[in-house]
């Protein structure tokens, strides 16, 4: 029997689809990884990356620190973690929030950045303080390449969160992990295709959310006053 | 009334981009701040609102000290339009003409329909109220910003370069459309430009500065053309000045002459000069050249030459007066009333006369 049949009779075993090691089980976990990762790196590379756009301080760093996160390999992060504090979630967490700041960091960054300054400079002018400024026009402004920053970290998190299971964590990762120490190459098969259709779903939720929370006027790129889309000035801005 | 007392810009490169400025800007009219770049017109605009702070100096708007005031504040009270417009790109054109009302914190309803207002006023149809900014032309996008900076109805609007971004047509029809607003407004309007043909028109008065933000005269617009105070005045107000400087002389004083008429139909006249064609209603229509009329009957379009500008007794100037008597191929200059009639005919030596006593009248003034 070859291997893609193998899988499908895989998939439509009634054993996969219950118990503690199930697949809705392996599902949820491998999405509370995932969501809990995600989160913590929006609270935390949201507002850095508005307050650095916003005040223009600072961007010379952050394009240090967001480039030398990147350069960090997750399993040896990891790892270090482990033996740092141990067995858990913590380790897998922090190492996942890492992964996800960079590009969050830098599309928040760079879609402030590239409001046009005389945007800025009439917000401004007809009397908005600071704060209205960054929250009512910049980051209203910056919503498509934050959102493009989004997508993409939510997606490495979500082909990353596997290796939770090198440290004895549940999510998709326990069937490459298992399969790879049963010579179960099905079981292997298995998980990458569950990982796959995850973060397809999840990409196209999060282009649905984009449709829903970007203006039409961001998206309204008219040719006759020849306005382009801004460009992120960040590398790995957009997915 | 906006008062500059001794204000100096100094930016932290050590350029100085406006040197000891003084200069009263009166409550009502438009006062046009005008010279090459580098001459800091913008920088003294925008240290009205606080845009930017002065090095040293004060700057009063009625009679209040603009440091001690919160800038955001100060702001709100002062409309501002700027050369790209500067319209919120997320926001509808209703939204964004609503801006300054609703940070003053009226109603959403209340802001919305003094937007719909604003909008009306300025030229722009209900139906673009749902759009958005990337949707409209220059022109339009221009208007938005006017209607902007008037929705909280600010006694002060300032204005950096408006119009500079739009093709020429659409600039004159922006330029027009500001000058009826403001009789319509009446409000103390500073406008930035570096074309003076533009200060010239609007402006009711015009400060021309210098590179290195030295004021060099500040004058209504007549005197600019008639008496700059140097030659550095001289050459920004440009060529033709002498010419130009005439629309701002009354040409009250020009005698209006009999000129013959014949109407489209009517038999040909049996003379050799140009009779000017008029329709029943008497408003002109060309030029019949008697001298070529060829044993023809009557006179019909076919014979019409066109004529030059017209100058419209009461409002022309004598700019307008000279130019149609130019322009005119049989060298009578068509003067007409304020329903377009024909009123008689003015030479471009009787304009040369009264361009003359003007001169001398105003050598006697001065």
């Amino acid at each position: 029997m070859n291997l893609v049949l193998e899988v499908l009779a895989w998939f439509a075993d009634p054993d996969q689809w219950q118990g503690r090691s199930g697949i809705p089980t392996r599902l949820v976990e491998h999405l509370t990884y995932t969501v809990q990762a995600v989160v913590i790196a929006a609270v935390i590379a949201v507002p850095l990356g508005g307050l650095i756009g916003h005040t223009g301080r600072g961007g010379f760093l952050l394009v240090g620190i967001a480039n030398g996160l990147r350069a960090l390999p997750e399993l040896g992060l990891l790892i270090l973690l482990v033996l740092l504090t141990g067995i858990g979630v913590l380790p897998l967490t922090i190492t996942l929030v890492v992964l996800a700041i960079p590009p969050l960091l830098a599309g928040t960054y760079a879609g402030i950045r590239n409001t046009d300054p005389a945007v800025v400079d009439a917000a401004r002018g007809v009397g908005m303080r600071e704060g209205d400024v960054l929250l009512k026009v910049e980051l209203p402004i910056a919503l498509p390449l934050m959102i493009a920053g989004l997508r993409t970290a939510t997606l490495q998190v979500i082909a990353t969160a596997a290796i939770g299971a090198y440290i004895s964590l549940g999510g998709l990762g326990r069937y490459l992990i298992d399969g790879l120490a049963l010579n179960d190459y099905t079981r292997m098969a298995g998980g990458a295709v569950l990982i796959a259709l995850l973060a397809l779903i999840v990409e196209g939720l999060l282009a649905a959310l984009q449709r829903l929370v970007v203006s039409p006027g961001l998206r309204a790129v008219s040719a006759r006053t020849g306005t382009r889309r801004p460009t992120p000035v960040v590398a790995g801005g957009t997915a | 009334m906006i008062e500059f007392r001794g204000v100096t810009k100094r930016f932290p490169d050590g350029t100085v981009a406006v040197d000891h400025l003084d200069l009263t800007v009166d409550a009502g009219g438009i006062t046009v701040f005008v010279g090459p770049s580098g001459c800091g017109k913008t920088t003294s605009l925008r240290m009205i609102n606080r845009m930017i702070d002065p090095t040293e100096g004060t700057i009063m708007v009625d009679g209040r000290d603009i440091a001690a005031t919160d800038a955001a504040d100060l702001r709100r009270g002062i409309g501002y339009v700027i050369q790209q417009a500067g319209l919120f790109p997320h926001r509808t054109i209703l939204d964004n003409v609503a801006t300054v009302p609703l940070l003053l914190g009226w109603s959403k309803a209340k802001a919305r329909s003094r937007a719909a207002e604003l909008m009306e006023l300025v030229g722009l149809t209900p139906e673009m109220a749902g759009r958005y900014p990337a949707q409209l032309s220059g022109g339009q996008q221009q208007r938005v910003g006017v209607a902007r900076a008037l929705a909280a109805d600010p006694p002060i609007l300032l204005m950096d370069e408006p119009f500079s971004a739009v093709d020429p047509v659409v600039r004159e029809s922006l330029q027009d459309e500001l000058l009826r607003l403001q009789a319509e407004l009446d409000k103390t309007i500073v406008f930035v430009t570096h074309d003076i043909d533009e200060a010239i028109k609007l402006g009711d008065k015009v400060a021309v500065l210098r590179v290195g933000g030295v004021l060099a005269q500040y004058d209504q617009p007549g005197q600019l053309l008639s008496r700059p105070v140097d030659d550095f005045v001289d050459n920004f107000v440009g060529r033709d000045r002498g010419y130009r400087g005439l629309g701002f002389l009354s040409s009250d004083a020009i005698p209006i002459g009999e000129l013959p008429t014949v109407a489209l139909g009517e038999p040909v006249p049996d003379a050799d000069a140009w009779v000017l064609v008029v329709d029943s209603e008497q408003h002109p229509q060309g030029w019949f050249n008697g001298a070529e009329r060829n044993g023809a009957a009557v006179v019909d379009t076919g014979h019409l030459v066109p004529g030059g500008s017209l100058y419209d007794v009461g409002s022309g100037s004598l700019r307008s007066a000279l130019d149609a008597a130019l322009s005119s191929p049989s060298g009578q200059g068509v003067a007409i009333d304020a329903d377009g009639r024909v009123a008689g005919s003015i030479t471009a030596d009787d304009v040369l006369r009264v361009v003359d006593d003007a001169r001398r009248d105003d050598n006697a003034a001065a």
